[in-house]
């Protein structure tokens, strides 16, 4: 379960603040896929950084199973960050690396035995359908099969919670489809928890159980994703939804 | 075709000695450059306002250091840190005379080498590492290095082209090498055929360095596909 209470996050000087994220409160379910929906610039990507500590929150706590991640050390915090997996808008993949040593990336920080990494890696590549691509490399994939290979690479600690920040927004229909499938096999059949971000109502829609709606930096809604996309109360969600006024 | 042969009877032994020695000079220079020119560009990215340890004062240091090292003509820092190449090597002759300020020429052109290469990298991966749990030694070796490997390998192949530059200038006071035998032979004996058979050497050695750089970074590149 993660908690997050009144976090804040404000960027630059004295003079030139900007609040990123004011006095944020989230509670996100063991077996959730919570989808965090906004626009451009209303916080999201800095929001599900602070779930890991990519960004320090400037105010609030961050409890990851009633531990305040923002409480620990820099090794405690990298343990910590081992059990949230996160894939990328871009994929973040690797270029010099093959996809077999993309998956293995992360065991290899941790100086895991070398064969079981391995066998542990590709045992995930045949999980998301790329068990012949193992000695391939990005460049030579589709937008959708590095996905994949990232999915892998956030999978092969086992976590339990999976971070997704807008994933498939540079894919194609058809493709965040497949995407999204694969995302919901992992939650139902591995139990992990998807925190997605997305500026995509048909995204948040089609996978996520509960959505929380950002605005400029605050929470404007959350709750049941039936609920919020048949009866928004805020201004925001309505305007996102096509429903002005 | 006889004035060839006898040319080569005459001044063969010298030039290939020339040769090797630039060869030398210049590989050893290049290698002790790199040795203290890496953790220089590692540090100034890694202390850089935007870097992994953000350091304000180590970081300005670091690039007056590379900054001045750049910044002065090698000629004269030849002749200036004479002292200092005795204290190291004991000597300011010959090829180990010319190594000590070959490398201190050198080392800060190659930080901001390495410096450029690491900055290439995409922050976004430096991201994901961080998002893994890796820590800064982690990120800067299986990250930052790993990803712009092909693009050190075309600054060895630059600096190393460079230093050969220098080299030959370290000819002037002594130092062996090509350089030594065009300056002897070409400009103080009016020898125009033994000037001409330097240049046409180091043109040749320069083209081949290039070449081979060139083609190391390519078959290392795996965005190649």
């Amino acid at each position: 379960m993660i908690q997050i209470e009144h976090l804040s996050k404000t960027f630059g000087s004295e003079e030139t603040q900007h609040h990123a994220l004011v006095d944020i409160n989230l509670t996100i379910n063991d077996g959730d896929i919570f989808g965090i929906l906004g626009e451009s610039g209303a916080g999201k990507s800095t929001l599900v950084r602070c779930m890991n500590l990519l960004e320090r929150p400037t105010q609030g706590k961050v409890l990851v199973d009633g531990v305040d991640a923002t409480q620990l050390s820099d090794s405690q915090l990298r343990t910590l960050r081992r059990s949230i997996g996160m894939i990328f808008q871009n994929f973040s993949l690797f270029q010099q690396r093959s996809v077999l040593s993309n998956v293995m990336f992360p065991l290899e920080l941790v100086r895991a035995d070398a064969k079981q990494s391995e066998a542990r890696a590709r045992e995930l590549l045949e999980l998301v359908g790329l068990a012949d691509k193992a000695n391939a490399y990005p460049a030579q994939l589709s937008g959708g099969q590095q996905q994949r290979v990232a999915i892998a690479r956030a999978l092969v600690n086992k976590p339990r919670v999976m971070l997704c920040d807008e994933a498939t927004s540079a894919l194609d229909t058809i493709t965040t489809r497949q995407i999204l499938d694969l995302l919901k096999d992992i939650n139902r059949e591995l139990g992990v928890t998807i925190i997605l971000i997305t500026h995509s109502l048909v995204v948040a829609r089609y996978i996520c159980n509960r959505v929380a709606v950002i605005d400029a930096g605050q929470i404007v809604e959350q709750g049941d994703t039936a609920t919020v996309f048949d009866n928004p109360t805020s201004d925001v969600a309505r305007a996102l939804l096509g429903l002005e006024g | 075709m006889e004035a060839i042969s006898a040319f080569f009877n005459e001044y063969g032994a010298l030039l290939a000695g020339g040769t090797w020695d630039t060869i030398v000079m210049t590989g050893l220079s290049t290698l002790f450059a790199y040795v203290l020119g890496i953790p220089l560009g590692v540090a100034v990215v890694v202390t850089s306002p935007d870097g992994l340890r953000p350091n304000r004062a180590v970081h300005t240091i670091l690039g007056w250091i590379v900054n001045i090292g750049r910044s002065i003509p090698f000629i004269i820092l030849l002749v200036a840190i004479i002292p200092f190449t005795r204290l190291i090597v004991g000597t300011s002759l010959g090829v180990p005379g010319a190594i000590v300020p070959l490398v201190v020429s050198a080392a800060p052109f190659v930080g901001r080498m390495v410096e450029q290469s690491l900055l290439e990298v995409d922050a976004s991966l430096v991201e994901a590492a961080e998002s893994f749990g890796a820590n800064m030694w982690q990120i800067v070796t299986k990250v930052l290095v790993r990803e712009s490997l092909p693009s050190l390998i075309r600054g060895v192949a630059i600096t190393f082209i460079a230093v050969f530059g220098y080299s030959a200038m370290a000819g002037m006071v002594g130092a062996g090498g090509l350089g030594d035998i065009a300056i002897r032979y070409g400009y103080q004996r009016y020898q125009g055929d033994v000037m001409i058979a330097t240049i046409v050497i180091l043109v040749v050695l320069v083209q081949i360095v290039q070449s081979l750089g060139d083609l190391a970074a390519h078959k290392l590149d795996k965005r190649n596909r």
